[in-house]
């Protein structure tokens, strides 16, 4: 039969290193049922008939965090045969904490402990075997980053899965709270078996509704309970809770004592790091120079070469490793000659011939070609043929092309997560980002999605906070991207034409409006109910530097690209899909069927222009509302470099740059010629629903579909707010727009907006206690009628 | 929230940077007051203040053997002698 190990310990303490080594490659990731926390599991690497679940890194079985229910709950399953308790000896007495809760929970336990190279050089002396008398369980020294001790540990721990003998601790509380617990012992009788009575004894001495609602005792024992909780409570001077983890603090001690020789406290290499990477003045610009860093490698340089080549070489025309410069000048003399009359005439003749790469170096061609001949070869039908190129591959294509700076950007976090600087980055960065009910951590996705929002979305994966990493996650694709930079220039130049200079504060105007709305948006989302209450406690450890494995570095970035292809792959598939549909298909001539996209205005008869003029009453209100601007709108979802794209098509000037005066002319004319339209175009399409990669990103990082069409609807209607006090009010104010029922709407928006940023955050447990009281005294009322 | 306005009391985040200081009790409830207490900030344990962050919170202290970061307002539920 199977056995199966549970694997627990506080945060960085080895756990992930230690579960890498001793399953490898054979590793399954999923969901805890119904919460949001990692599932690891593998099967160990000596043995196939040994599971390993790697439980979350907790402090404490208390029952306030996600984590730490999921912890307690699959320990109490009767699922695990033994529990490995790993323990980083460097940090024995918090450690201990977690272990001495463990022992309660009638499960085998073997104590791993961790870090022994470490605690050696320190000159620290465990003893052992005195340790383990005291846990009454086994102990077994263990260095997990070079692998030591683990053949043994394992041996140790399937014998003690086999015996299923339960942990004996001679760990013993004060006298007086001893005797409280045996008598609350005897009143929990057998509703709970023999070894786990201890660990309810407390829970029920804590008052812990979580275990009271489980245990569903009858009342008279309940308020035994409660008396026995009273007499002591009032005997400390304490409330239960703290009695009893006092109690758990001062055994530890005890046990401490008896077992660890300490040499004299020097100061430790972390703490030297510390003195200078958190220092009060040296902090901040060594933390610039980091992120610095790692926006510039994951986004700028090597992630931007790595993107291109896997949109523009991969899934584009192809790549040109070398003689690029050669290949450039044959290209402008090309384009040079076709300015001409004779170069028309003599390309058209076929004597002059547009350059071919690869006959300048090393060439490549991309997916498209390739598919494409081997489509044309086999004789394809064209409708097929595009569905193939122009919806699937161009789609699929431009998911996967981010792959590549993915992996640059999580190896770059991975190594920061591993050797301990993310939480220095949350200890410096706390300040700013509280004021709008977030953390530290959140700092980095935003960072990252002024390059890109996927990656940026991706890196919400560090904030250990399910709330803060659900807001960082609804609110960092607003920060304007490297795809919607093109719009910005496009609105740019349509508002400015000729007298650019006079408008230069334009672009700037839209980084600072994307900053704005995140933090409006996480002051009006922190007073919902959804994200309301307590404050995230920002209670943390700062763990100790170490240098990360290679192995635990690759592992953690394979682990999270792989999970952003899968899930990415399958919802921008099926909707590259719709929108090839859209495009390409619709009524022309009157006949239903495939458009000749070769036309200049095909566009006009596609199913999209149908799509657009149907839901173009929605945008008629922000001064948009033809079926060219949601088309374009529209297709933006799909990549926001499709917008400025989808323009040229529309207005038949083909492939146009953003920088081009052509296309900002047409494009103020699709406006109307409003400045106010133009602007709110823009600060819609910058706002709404982010690309479909960066979508696929939040399914991935929300895991579940709930969240993620929240998400969606939010950021589709914070941007529909927004562009609508643009157009009506700021039309109001120019004198574009005049007053009209819409100019109503928006007053009132703005007001509900105010009110829910500056109302204080209601209390939605009173509220809820008050809607319960409401009902049971109408149930009453209906009672008595 | 009686021990808050009362003057003579001090908590955690009155300790100059480099002391050391003894917890006597916590305040507050919950969520907030079971992690501080988890993480090893107990009656009678000795909490040394390490230094202020950049932007002058949060603080770093040193409890229990290991470095440990929290707010001056989670500080403030922290009475010490």
């Amino acid at each position: 039969m199977a056995l199966s190990i549970a694997l627990a310990g506080n945060p960085n303490c080895g756990k992930t290193t230690m579960f890498n080594d001793l399953t490898g490659a054979n590793q399954y990731v999923g969901n805890w049922p119904g919460v949001t926390v990692e599932k690891k599991e593998g099967k160990y690497k000596a043995d196939k008939d040994v599971i390993i679940t790697d439980l979350p890194g907790v402090y404490s079985l208390s029952p306030y965090s996600p984590e730490e229910i999921v912890t307690r709950d699959y320990l109490l399953s009767g699922t695990p045969d033994a529990v490995i308790n790993l323990v980083d000896g460097t940090s024995l007495e918090r450690n201990l904490y977690l272990t001495s809760q463990i022992l309660e929970l009638g499960v085998p336990v073997v104590v791993a402990l961790n870090m022994m190279d470490l605690v050696e050089k320190r000159g620290d002396k465990i003893d052992v075997d005195a340790l383990s008398k005291q846990l009454g369980c086994p102990v077994v020294p263990t260095t997990a980053l070079r692998g030591k001790g683990l053949d043994d540990l394992m041996s140790t721990a399937i014998a003690q899965a086999k015996a299923g003998k339960a942990p004996k601790p001679s760990m013993k509380f004060d006298a007086a709270v001893e005797d409280a617990l045996s008598q609350i012992e005897a009143i929990v009788g057998s509703a709970v078996p023999a070894n786990e009575k201890r660990w309810f004894a407390i829970k029920l001495f804590e008052g812990e509704s979580l275990t009271e609602q489980a245990l569903k005792l009858p009342a008279d024992s309940m308020d035994k309970v409660a008396s026995i909780r009273e007499a002591m409570e009032g005997k400390l001077d304490d409330d239960a809770e703290s009695i009893v983890t006092g109690e758990r603090y001062d055994a530890i001690a005890h046990v401490v004592d008896r077992c660890v020789k300490k040499a004299p406290a020097t100061m430790t290499t972390t703490q030297k790091i510390d003195r200078v990477v958190t220092n009060r003045i040296l902090g901040l610009p060594i933390f610039i120079v980091i992120m610095t860093l790692v926006y510039y490698i994951s986004v700028s340089t090597v992630g931007t070469i790595a993107t291109d080549w896997a949109n523009d070489g991969l899934f584009g025309d192809g790549w040109l490793y070398t003689g690029t410069e050669q290949y450039d000048e044959a290209v402008e003399e090309f384009e040079a000659a076709l300015e001409t009359a004779e170069g028309v005439a003599a390309f058209e003749a076929g004597t002059l011939e547009e350059p071919d790469p690869a006959e300048f170096g090393l060439w490549h061609p991309g997916v498209p070609v390739v598919v494409e001949e081997w489509l044309t070869s086999v004789d394809c039908a064209p409708w097929l043929q595009s569905l193939l190129l122009d919806g699937i591959i161009a789609g699929v294509g431009a998911v996967l092309g981010f792959v590549p700076q993915l992996i640059i950007l999580f190896l770059l976090l991975s190594f920061l997560e591993g050797c301990g600087y993310m939480a220095r980055v949350a200890f410096i960065m706390d300040r700013v980002f509280r004021r709008f009910g977030l953390s530290g951590k959140s700092f980095i996705p935003m960072l990252i999605s002024s390059g890109c929002g996927v990656p940026g979305v991706m890196a919400t994966k560090t904030i250990e906070n399910e709330k803060d990493r659900r807001m960082t996650v609804m609110t960092t694709t607003m920060i304007p991207c490297g795809a919607k930079l093109p719009i910005i220039a496009l609105v740019f130049g349509a508002l400015a034409g000729e007298f650019y200079e006079g408008t230069w504060w334009v672009a700037p105007l839209f980084y600072f409006l994307g900053l704005f709305a995140i933090i409006i948006s996480c002051i009006m989302l922190k007073k919902t109910r959804a994200f309301a209450g307590e404050a995230t406690p920002f209670i943390m450890e700062l763990p100790q530097y170490h240098l990360p494995t290679a192995k635990n570095v690759l592992l953690a970035t394979w682990e999270r690209v792989k999970a952003y292809i899968v899930k990415a792959g399958t919802i921008i598939f099926l909707s590259s899909i719709v929108i090839w549909f859209l495009l390409n298909f619709g009524m022309y001539e009157g006949a239903f069927g495939l458009l000749d996209t070769e036309a200049d205005d095909y566009i006009q008869y596609s199913l999209m222009a149908g799509t657009g003029s149907f839901l173009s009453w929605i945008f008629m209100p922000l001064g948009f509302g033809n079926w060219e601007a949601v088309a374009t709108t529209v297709t933006g979802l799909v990549a926001k470099e499709n917008v400025v794209a989808t323009v040229g098509i529309i207005t038949s000037l083909g492939e146009v740059g953003e920088d081009d005066p052509t296309i900002w002319a047409s494009f103020a004319t699709l406006m109307g010629g409003s400045s106010v339209a133009i602007m709110a175009f823009c600060a819609f399409n910058l706002l709404c629903a982010p690309c479909f990669a960066a979508i696929g990103a939040i399914r991935n990082q929300m895991r579940s579909a709930k969240w993620t069409w929240a998400t969606i609807g939010y950021l589709c209607g914070f941007a529909w707010v927004v562009a609508l006090l643009i157009y009506q009010l700021g039309g109001l104010a120019t004198g574009e727009v005049g007053f009209s029922f819409w100019t109503v709407v928006a007053v009132v928006l703005l007001a509900l907006m105010l009110f829910q940023i500056f109302r204080p955050t209601p209390d939605f447990q009173k509220k809820d206690q008050k809607k319960a009281a409401k009902l049971e005294s109408a149930g009453e009322a209906k009672a008595n009628a | 929230m009686a021990e808050q306005t009362d003057c003579a009391v001090k908590t955690l985040r009155d300790v100059p940077i480099g002391a050391t200081a003894r917890v006597v009790k916590l305040v507050g409830e919950g969520q907030v007051k079971r992690h501080i207490m988890d993480m090893g900030i107990t009656k009678g344990v000795d909490v040394t203040v390490r230094k202020v962050a950049p932007l002058g919170d949060p603080l770093e202290v040193t409890v229990r053997g290991y470095e440990l970061s929290l707010r001056k307002s989670e500080a403030e539920n922290v009475l010490v002698a």
